[in-house]
């Protein structure tokens, strides 16, 4: 895969190295404004990093925008993450555009504007830091699916969730969820009408924004 | 009408300036309170002090009825930002940003979001100006 990195920060660097080196060995071309940081990282880099502001499209068009499978935007302003993407994606052969989004609170701005996919560290330490914690009723989002409309998010059973010793069968879901797996200990488990819930139990479950809030009730 | 101008600079501040002689409500959002110097001393109309990219800053003047918002700071990515959260959380308002690079300007027309480039302006001005000779 062809893949341009924007911005030689932490994240953008480390990525690239990562890229670079996986087994797959992907062709990458990182841009980076800050003449500086492209020099020092040359001598590593090589011809795979250029100096440029990515979010103008003549940057882009001279990175090899129109062959890239992937536009990653790393740099640390939203803003510019934004913009990059949309470009990417607006005049070049349809790259798969990813940002890091800063601040949190931009992540469903950015999905609602295009961009396919956005990470930002933040949240993903914050799902974390909930998963060790264990927290009772805590229902993790895993994937943001496009449009950011549907989730699959993952929810710990305790001794005092509703459902635990139901059956699926005896439940009424709330319209736009269902369950699609229960981790047991080391087992997945397809559930189907039979499946009984039990305490420790994680239910995976693909549910609409809107149906959010009564399955998280009903866990 | 009520107006918010995000980005007190030199352009910014001229146009509060104009709007509020003119009769109009204004609201201008900095983040740097020093920009408001560049208000006139008669300026009437309300300053915030205030990051235009956090809605909390804009949303509660957007909330109270404003015909149009101008997101002119001197970056253009964080106009273009603004102008697309406002269209999608407010609707189809007026939001106008300005964007000095001129093939983004044309860009972000063709998606929807008006933009003034003071670039192409000036070109044009100055072209004009030449064939007047």
């Amino acid at each position: 895969m062809y893949i341009i990195v924007v911005g030689a920060g932490k994240v953008g660097y480390h990525l690239a190295r990562l890229l670079m080196t996986q087994g797959h060995g992907h062709e990458v071309m990182v841009i980076e404004k800050d003449r500086s940081k492209v020099d020092l990282l040359e001598i590593e880099f090589h011809d795979s990093i250029m100096e440029g502001d990515g979010s103008m499209v003549e940057t882009l068009k001279e990175a090899g925008a129109n062959r890239a499978d992937v536009v990653v935007a790393t740099t640390g302003n939203d803003e510019d993450n934004l913009v990059i993407c949309q470009i990417a994606k607006l005049m070049f052969l349809r790259p798969r555009t990813i940002a890091r989004v800063n601040n949190p609170r931009n992540e469903e701005l950015f999905t609602g504007l295009g961009v396919d996919a956005s990470v930002s560290g933040t949240k993903l330490i914050n799902a974390i830091i909930h998963e060790q914690v264990g927290a009772g009723d805590m229902m993790i989002p895993l994937l943001t699916l496009k449009a950011g409309d549907i989730q699959i998010v993952e929810v710990q059973l305790t001794r005092s969730s509703q459902i635990v010793k139901k059956k699926i069968k005896d439940l009424t879901l709330p319209a736009g969820s269902i369950f699609i797996a229960v981790i047991r200990g080391e087992e997945v488990i397809i559930p189907y009408g039979e499946t009984e819930f039990q305490p420790e139990d994680k239910v995976l479950a693909l549910v609409k924004r809107t149906s959010e809030e009564a399955l998280r009730k009903m866990l | 009408m009520r107006v918010m101008i995000i980005g007190c600079g030199r352009v910014g501040a001229v146009l509060a300036n104009r709007l509020d002689e003119g009769g109009h409500e204004v609201v201008v959002l900095d983040r740097n309170q020093q920009a408001f110097r560049r208000l006139s001393e008669k300026f009437s109309g309300e300053r915030i002090v205030g990051n235009g990219l956090v809605e909390e800053f804009v949303r509660p003047t957007l909330e109270k009825k404003t015909d149009l918002l101008f997101a002119m700071t001197d970056k253009d990515n964080v106009n273009l930002m603004i102008a697309q959260r406002v269209k999608l959380s407010f609707g189809p308002g007026k939001v106008i940003a300005v964007v000095h690079d001129s093939i983004l300007a044309g860009l972000y027309k063709e998606l929807g979001v008006q933009t003034v480039c003071p670039t192409d302006l000036v070109i044009k001005d100055l072209l004009q100006t030449i064939q007047e000779g």
